[in-house]
């Protein structure tokens, strides 16, 4: 019984929100968009003139930029790859009856929790480094040759650091979901003589369909991103071989201070995004529906 | 009913988990034994796990050097600060979409969630600029700002989900006997609101707690929440592991206390009542 006048109230109380939101969105978006057809240089101001489509082809023409995008995508696969495949499997065995499973579970989920920074710089010095690094020493004692990570696998070490992050979240979301699914529904599979493999794959995947999909897309969405990881342990390098999109807009903009170029790669990352965007949007719409 | 599990087996999985989990969590218990050793055992070859000279020395000369306590009340005010504001913001807009739902409510909430979607590094030099002109540059007042603004369709979304579960009757019967808008807020909706709000703030002082990119781009030294301050030490001089460890240590255990406790909302929330 919504009358003419809470109607009005109502939408007074959704306005700052939206309004706050809108400007957020679209005042630097737009002057974003404006830059990139800019030569604008913070160190030479004097020179800022309007460019077209300058930027765009300079940055699409650079070899480092396409190393960004295919690292970019290499951080997204790989994380995912590992926390979906790692999450399904702790799940399972999460979802199982133990002692204390209270406790792994908080054991499980705490990388979560750690900072950015923090998980970067204690995996980069304490473990990954080559000669004081835990996994170095693991490596001489069994007699191998220590591995120096951050030189000659830099994104292999930026995507397992990323991983260890986000394997708690791909973990905890696919437990909720497992905990949800019919007990009796798998008893009766059992009865009719399915084995574990059969039931995993015709009652518990499909089952878990749905929350996977959540993962993939909302991981995504935070793993195009990735940046601080990137920043404390590599540095983009050796050479442009962590270099993400993110982290190479950042360099171009605050490092050699290029905004109009700068803009342009922004403006790449914002439509890259926009295609993640539109499927992730549609599958959260459908759960509204119901 | 329960399948039926022999001991042995669950004796098994038991095994198989806490081994797992131990795994996982093995790079913060060591982040916080190594915090207790000096520099030299820190380092030392093979690695002493439990037994050597327990020291507090790293925690008193972290604060020492660099002001820790200084970082630490920036991040307590920035992201506590740009939750409660975000909450002042969104709790109305939420009630309203939640009880009094328009024709473009849905529309209105899927747009405020593709603002999410935005790379920061698409906004980042323009905000950049104009907090450079606006001199908010390093500054608790601009990072609390922006990061009021990244958490605001988290916050509105999160507490839409908590506000739709809390019957309509209820407030159609606060409206039968005459009660006014502000009434039916203050008396009716708030006693049922804030489990929902309480688990809001939780999950979003977690976010901004460990918020890693405005954070890093927008302050210097000033205003430097724990997250940048951290990130100072990726160019150290000398032995630094039980300094950088002790300084992790600190940084990372009120939050990951509070996420212990937040762990069911954390879900919910992250998958804005995707999965529940």
């Amino acid at each position: 019984m919504s009358t003419q006048h809470s109607r009005a109230a109502a939408r007074l109380l959704v306005a700052p929100s939206v309004v706050l939101l809108f400007l957020w969105m679209i005042v630097p978006l737009a002057l974003t968009v404006w830059f990139s057809f800019e030569r604008f240089n913070l160190l030479m101001p004097a020179t800022r003139e309007w460019i077209g489509l300058t930027n765009y082809r300079f940055f699409l023409t650079d070899p480092a930029f396409f190393a960004a995008i295919l690292n970019t995508l290499l951080i997204v696969v790989g994380v995912l790859a590992i926390t979906i495949v790692g999450g399904i499997l702790l799940a399972l065995l999460l979802d199982r009856p133990m002692f204390g499973q209270g406790i792994v579970r908080l054991l499980v989920i705490a990388p979560f929790f750690v900072m950015p920074t923090v998980s970067a710089l204690v995996w980069k010095n304490m473990f990954m480094n080559p000669v004081n690094g835990l996994l170095a020493w693991l490596q001489k004692a069994v007699g191998m040759a220590p591995h120096d990570w951050l030189a000659t696998t830099p994104l292999f070490a930026v995507i397992v650091i990323v991983a260890w992050q986000w394997l708690p979240f791909a973990t905890l979301i696919l437990l909720t979901a497992l905990q949800s699914l019919d007990e009796e529904q798998r008893e009766a599979a059992e009865l009719d003589g399915a084995g574990a493999i059969a039931r995993f794959r015709f009652i518990v995947l499909p089952h878990l369909s749905r929350a996977i999909t959540v993962v993939i897309l909302i991981q995504t969405i935070f793993l195009l991103s990735v940046f601080a990881e990137i920043l404390v342990t590599t540095n983009g390098g050796p050479g442009t071989d962590s270099t993400n999109i993110a982290f190479l807009v950042y360099a171009q903009a605050l490092l050699q201070f290029d905004v109009g170029g700068a803009s342009a790669g922004g403006i790449v990352a914002v439509v890259l995004a926009n295609i993640v965007a539109f499927f992730l949007m549609r599958m959260i719409g459908r759960t509204l529906e119901g | 009913m329960a399948r039926r599990v022999t001991v042995t087996q669950k004796l098994g999985f038991t095994a198989l988990a806490w081994g797992v989990g131990m795994l996982l969590f093995f790079p913060i218990l060591w982040t916080v034994l190594t915090s207790f050793k000096t520099e030299a055992e820190a380092v030392a070859s093979p690695p002493s796990f439990l037994f050597f000279d327990w020291t507090l020395e790293n925690y008193t000369e972290v604060q020492h050097r660099s002001n820790y306590v200084r970082h630490f009340l920036n991040s307590v005010v920035i992201s506590l600060g740009s939750t409660v504001i975000g909450l002042i913001i969104a709790v109305p807009a939420a009630w309203a979409m939640a009880f009094q739902p328009a024709k473009r409510t849905k529309d209105l909430l899927m747009w405020m969630l593709s603002t999410k979607m935005m790379p920061p590094v698409g906004v980042l030099v323009p905000i950049y600029l104009i907090f450079r002109d606006l001199e908010l540059l390093d500054t608790r007042l601009g990072l609390t700002v922006v990061l009021t603004l990244i958490d605001l369709p988290i916050i509105v979304w999160m507490l839409y989900t908590y506000f739709k579960e809390i019957p309509g009757e209820i407030l159609e019967a606060a409206r039968m006997d005459g009660a006014g808008l502000w009434a039916e807020i203050v008396h009716v909706l708030t006693p049922m609101a804030v489990p929902g709000i309480a688990s809001t703030l939780l999950l979003n002082v977690i976010l901004a707690w460990n918020e890693a990119f405005w954070t890093l781009n927008l302050t210097a030294a000033k205003a430097a929440p724990l997250t940048a301050f951290i990130a100072s030490y990726s160019s150290p001089e000398g032995l630094f592991y039980a300094k950088l460890s002790a300084a992790s240590t600190m940084a990372i255990a009120p939050i990951l206390i509070l996420g212990w406790f937040s762990q069911k909302q954390l879900v919910r929330g992250l998958t804005f009542g995707a999965v529940k």
